[in-house]
């Protein structure tokens, strides 16, 4: 039921973009997410639609399986599309029928923001197919430590972090099995009023969070056992190593915002 | 209610990276009235399987028939509700799906959702409770904080509340110990008889498989690979071994015995009893007939 969602999902993969040191890939996400706010012509837009397009040909990635994977998160872009097209009254009108009034700025920012917001979800929907949850965190980690000085307890957020993400698939497998066992039960969610549905929904959370609870305590004894002492004098079985193709990357974000810089009004 | 599969498939996560199949082209029929048991060696699609019978998932390739009821890849969910009160799943360890308040509310969840009314659930979680071996004290407390043998049956209480016709057990002792386990198999197979039902056990026990079940079907990478009674199953000993399933264990001990005393027993041992049994009549017979 679960099964199609995709955000932070990771699919293995040979291409150069799984291959990567994560570190490369965390800045770049990074640093693009900032510099996705430069574009603001029609010209600097398609500039990022055709470089996500090509990172995404590279990452080898179906577009089908993206839109399918994403149709909540394209919705909610629909969504703030009509938003924008409906109630932004600037410029000239460019569409009347009865009371609906188009105006040329509101569909304007409204493509515009749309392919903004489209734009992000797409290059961090890359990186966490891309690149193992197990990485994302081991990269994160080396890029906060100079943040060490400053008292950041790096190091347990990215094992938060990494624990987090590691139960995810539990959890949906979880919550999967509960709700075949209270759908067995003759337990409805797709039908009633609003307060019926919600009322629905405790036979699957109480039995959720319960097993959350005994797997969060089960995980925390298994992890003293073995002698865990926190990150002080840890060392590690996956060295990252940053590469050319790495520094390419960080070259290819030089180019872009060149770019963006240029066809930008 | 008979049910029957017609060249079921399901693939999972359709369409997707993830597609993977679980099933294919598994035909087999159980009649009403019949214990089943589903064997197959860990991964050969017998919890996938399980769920087609009641309509948890909708095969994607051929048909599944429940009674009167017809499920195909384009089955709406509206129509599966009653499907599913007349088809019981006990799953694998079903203590995880309590939840409620109380024990008593906890087993009362399932009839309410199928329109029985309070006070005969109400009832009926009396008698349950009781059937099952609890004290009729556990009612009113939290399901929480009993132990994990007790919250096993309160689990199997709360499916056999609503009555369903058709019982479907998957694995329901593993993790028990070896007297909670015999009470429990025991308990079934009352129950199948006293209530006419239907029963459907998948299990990994071969002994469980031989004592109680008068069907076997047997999975197999996915299929369907052997139907027919415990006799005719087990006495195959060599093709269940390619499909990585083992004997009973009283049938091993025959086929031993059989080896040192030259001589054949009269028919399979299927459970401890009729080895017993057997043995008994060999040794007899000894005197008068010449081996």
């Amino acid at each position: 039921m679960l099964e199609k969602m995709i955000i932070g999902r990771y699919i293995p993969g040979n291409t150069i973009v799984h291959r990567l040191d994560p570190r490369s890939k965390l800045l770049f996400v990074f640093l693009f997410v900032i510099a996705v706010f430069l574009a603001n012509n029609v010209a600097s837009y398609a500039v990022l639609l055709v470089f996500t397009a090509f990172v995404i040909a590279l990452a080898r990635i179906k577009p089908y399986f993206l839109v399918n994977g994403l149709k909540p998160v394209l919705f909610l872009i629909v969504f703030t599309l009509l938003l924008h097209i409906f109630f932004t009254r600037e410029g000239p009108i460019i569409f009347e029928w009865k009371f609906i009034k188009i105006y040329e700025e509101g569909l304007r920012m409204g493509i515009f923001i749309s392919i903004r917001f489209l734009v992000l979800v797409l290059i961090t929907t890359v990186l966490t197919l891309t690149t193992s949850p197990i990485s994302i965190t081991d990269g994160l980690e080396t890029l906060l430590n100079p943040f060490k000085k400053l008292k950041l307890p790096v190091h347990e957020l990215a094992l938060m972090m990494s624990i987090a993400l590691r139960f995810i698939p539990t959890l949906m497998d979880e919550t999967d099995k509960i709700l075949k066992a209270q759908l067995a039960r003759g337990s409805d969610l797709s039908t009633g009023s609003i307060k019926e549905r919600i009322q629905a929904v405790i036979p699957l959370l109480v039995p959720l969070f319960v097993s959350a609870f005994k797997r969060a305590e089960d995980l925390a004894v298994a992890m003293e056992v073995r002698g865990y002492r926190g990150g002080e004098g840890r060392t590690r079985f996956r060295q990252l190593s940053w590469q050319m193709k790495d520094t390419s990357v960080m070259i290819a974000f030089i180019v872009l915002v060149a770019v963006l810089a240029w066809v930008r009004k | 209610m008979d049910i029957s599969l017609q060249q079921v498939g399901y693939l999972y996560a359709k369409d997707s990276p993830f597609e993977k199949r679980a099933l294919q082209d598994v035909t087999a029929t159980i009649p009403s009235g019949s214990y089943t048991s589903v064997i197959g060696h860990t991964g050969s699609g017998k919890s996938t399987l399980l769920l087609h019978l009641n309509g948890l998932l909708k095969p994607s390739e051929g048909i599944v028939k429940i009674g009167d009821t017809t499920i195909t890849a384009q089955t709406k969910g509206k129509q599966l509700k009653d499907v599913r009160h007349r088809v019981g799943i006990v799953f694998q360890f079903p203590e995880h799906q309590l939840f409620e308040e109380t024990v008593e509310k906890d087993i009362m969840f399932g009839p309410i959702n199928f329109g029985v009314p309070k006070e005969i659930a109400r009832d009926r979680a009396h008698e349950l409770v009781k059937l099952l071996g609890l004290p009729e004290e556990v009612l009113q407390k939290s399901p929480f904080e009993l132990s994990g043998g007790q919250m096993r049956r309160v689990a199997i209480a709360g499916v056999l509340a609503f009555k369903p016709s058709v019982l479907v057990l998957d694995e329901p002792t593993a993790g028990l110990d070896p007297r909670g386990r015999k009470e429990i198999m025991e308990l079934f197979h009352r129950l199948h008889d006293t209530e006419n039902l239907t029963t459907i056990l998948v299990t990994h026990s071969m002994e469980d498989a031989a004592r109680y079940s008068d069907r076997i079907v047997v999975m197999h990478e996915g299929t369907s690979v052997m139907e027919g009674t415990p006799e005719e199953i087990f006495s195959q000993q060599e093709i269940l071994h390619s499909y990585r399933l083992g004997i009973p264990r009283s049938v091993r001990f025959q086929h031993r015995m059989e080896k040192l005393i030259g001589r054949k027993l009269g028919r399979l041992a299927l459970t401890e009893e009729l080895l017993a049994q057997e043995l008994a009549a060999a040794v007899r017979g000894k005197g008068d007939r010449p081996c």
